[in-house]
């Protein structure tokens, strides 16, 4: 048994870093696509100025003269020793960068995840607790909204909106991080968690009304119920109890998302996450800077990803033994 | 279709907002909008909305309506030819994979598992990036991100149509594996494809709104509806017509592709067949 369990483990963490692997491919395939190297992308116009030989000792220097098997695989070894690059526009070297914005976007995502389990949950269960009813019409219709609405329109709207009428902007002053103001830091949170909670409650919503119902389907709900366990005890330990592992699925893929896909919130609150990295660089045409930042990215993605398998085998026992 | 209206009266309320969000895109298209959205008229700029321009004029006098309408078929040329390409790639992607099994298989699992380690919008988001810019590197960028998708939600019913007698017997029969494929595995998996057709065009339009509003989409002046609610930012409390007109037609749209979608998952979705 504990034989097969191991080896389960290291084929997943054999198959994952082959994916990883792949990642690296893709990330530096792409941005080789693009027309032009770091060396134009430095210096614009002015690169057309140069002269062939100092053309010559800057392909040098950044490696470009040399084979692009071997250009890959020395970004990959730098990686491994911490090095991703260098931000000439920020003076920093990426890795700083990272170590900035990551916890940055790590903390807008586990506030949006608490507010969407907040809404999602509760609302999932009332709907399906009565599923055709008026309250089931409004659970629907909060998915419906949350999915339909675009995070950037609520955003613009409650920004304007919040600024406007109640003056209240905390997001036009300096960012500060959670240790070094936490008060100024939950309000310049506070808009962009509920935008981005909003919109991932919607699916958490689906998913507990999908899961609830079908569980309350099942015989042990039944037995239960004429057993004469007490209808609200039934309804959270039987019921959600065992709807658990598909919403815990679910919010573990809307965390990971949300590494990456803040990018548009982050950027119209200024909050200096990971996502606006990556788009501040695609914007000043930093390509280090975009290459190893979208690396991190999928990186924690699939990490999350990861841990989620693992916690839903610890919530539902079943999973590990079949 | 009357399938559809008999389980799922929300689906039919999603196929008329799309039918009069289609007729508005054709007409973008025919060249019949009440003024050429492009056109800056600058003596009649923030012009409230009036007879003369439904949804007003914006900063540079430019109509709103035409505007709105030219972004919608705009937003639904670019998530047509994305899931389009994402539908024929990714099922046959699908079909292959779960079909042939063994190297193509693993070959096939092996770039899905790779492009679903990034998060769906980063990777539209770098792929747009390294494209030229323009309404087609978009669709190309978003279909890419959904190819995996389609993939993923065929091949395991083909995985379990394989093992069934009537495609057994087809084999018995000495027909070709390609001719199985497509007469008698394919039309067993059509509900799970066009269903996720539909669900896919409404992020697809919410995709190509976002890039746009990055300033990663549909370059301008081509009107786009994200990149019109970027420009319409500064002016809310000037002319609040430039942000809701072009939002609210946003969400009109999405609304009525994931009504469709729910509707068409109930009504044709075998798993709910039998329930209400």
């Amino acid at each position: 048994m504990r034989g097969i369990v191991g080896n389960r483990v290291v084929r997943r963490v054999a198959s994952t870093l082959g994916t990883l692997f792949g990642v690296a491919v893709l990330v530096f395939v792409m941005l080789r696509a693009i027309p032009g190297n770091q060396i134009t992308a430095g210096l614009g116009t002015e690169a057309a100025g140069l002269a062939p030989a100092q053309l010559q000792a800057l392909e040098r220097y950044y490696g470009l003269d040399q084979p692009l098997i071997t250009q890959f695989f020395s970004w990959l070894g730098n990686l491994f020793t911490g090095n991703l690059g260098y931000s000439a526009r920020n003076q920093q070297s990426v890795l700083e960068l990272t170590l900035h914005s990551l916890p940055v976007t790590a903390e807008l995502a586990v506030l949006s995840i608490v507010l969407a389990l907040v809404i999602g949950v509760p609302l999932g269960t009332l709907s399906a607790s009565r599923a055709g009813s008026p309250r089931d019409a409004l659970g629907q219709l909060v998915s419906l909204a949350g999915l339909s609405i675009p995070s950037f329109l609520l955003a613009t709207t409650l920004l304007s909106v919040f600024a406007a009428s109640f003056g209240f902007n905390p997001n036009g002053r300096g960012f500060a991080t959670l240790a070094e103001d936490p008060l100024l830091n939950l309000q310049q949170m506070v808009l962009p968690a509920l935008v981005l909670g909003f919109g991932i409650a919607a699916p958490i919503l689906r998913t507990t009304r999908a899961a609830v119902l079908e569980v309350r389907s099942e015989d042990f709900v039944r037995t239960a119920r004429a057993k004469g366990v007490p209808e609200r005890r039934l309804q959270v330990r039987h019921v959600l109890g065992n709807a658990l592992v598909p919403i815990v699925t679910m919010t573990g893929l809307q965390f990971g998302y949300l590494l990456g896909g803040a990018v548009v919130v982050e950027q119209i609150f200024s909050v200096p996450g990971i996502g606006r990295q990556v788009l501040l660089g695609i914007q000043q045409k930093e390509y280090a800077v975009v290459q190893s930042t979208v690396l991190v990215i999928a990186l924690a993605f699939v990490l999350v990803n990861l841990l989620t398998d693992a916690i839903y085998r610890l919530v539902d026992p079943r999973v590990g033994a079949s | 279709m009357t399938a559809l209206a008999r389980r799922s009266p929300a689906g039919v309320a999603g196929v008329v907002v799309l039918a009069v969000l289609a007729v508005v895109a054709v007409l973008s298209y025919l060249g019949l909008l009440p003024y050429d959205p492009v056109a800056q008229h600058p003596p009649s700029r923030f012009l409230g909305p009036s007879g003369a321009h439904l949804f007003g004029t914006d900063q540079f006098g430019r109509d709103v309506f035409s505007r709105v309408a030219a972004g919608v078929g705009n937003s639904a040329l670019v998530a047509v030819v994305a899931v389009a390409f994402a539908t024929v790639v990714g099922t046959l992607g699908g079909l292959v994979a779960g079909f042939y099994r063994g190297v193509a298989d693993n070959a096939i699992g092996g770039v899905t598992n790779v492009l679903f380690a990034f998060p769906p919008l980063l990777l539209a988001l770098s792929l747009a990036s390294v494209l030229a810019r323009g309404w087609f590197t978009v669709a190309v960028a978003i279909a890419i991100v959904y190819v995996p998708i389609f993939i993923r939600v065929t091949r395991g019913p083909v995985l379990s149509l394989r093992e069934i007698e009537y495609v057994r017997a087809a084999v018995a029969t000495g027909q070709s594996r390609f001719q199985i494929m497509v007469r008698h595995v394919l039309p067993n998996i059509a509900s799970i494809v066009v269903i996720q057709v539909a669900l896919s065009l409404s992020w697809a339009v919410l995709t190509e709104a976002s890039l746009s509003f990055l300033g990663l989409g549909t370059p301008p002046p081509a009107p786009s509806l994200g990149s019109m609610i970027f420009e319409a930012r500064s002016l809310v409390f000037v002319a609040p017509w430039t942000l809701i007109a072009p939002g609210a037609v946003v969400v009109l749209l999405v609304v009525g592709l994931n009504l469709l979608g729910d509707g068409l998952r109930d009504t044709l979705d075998p798993r709910n067949r039998g329930r209400q």
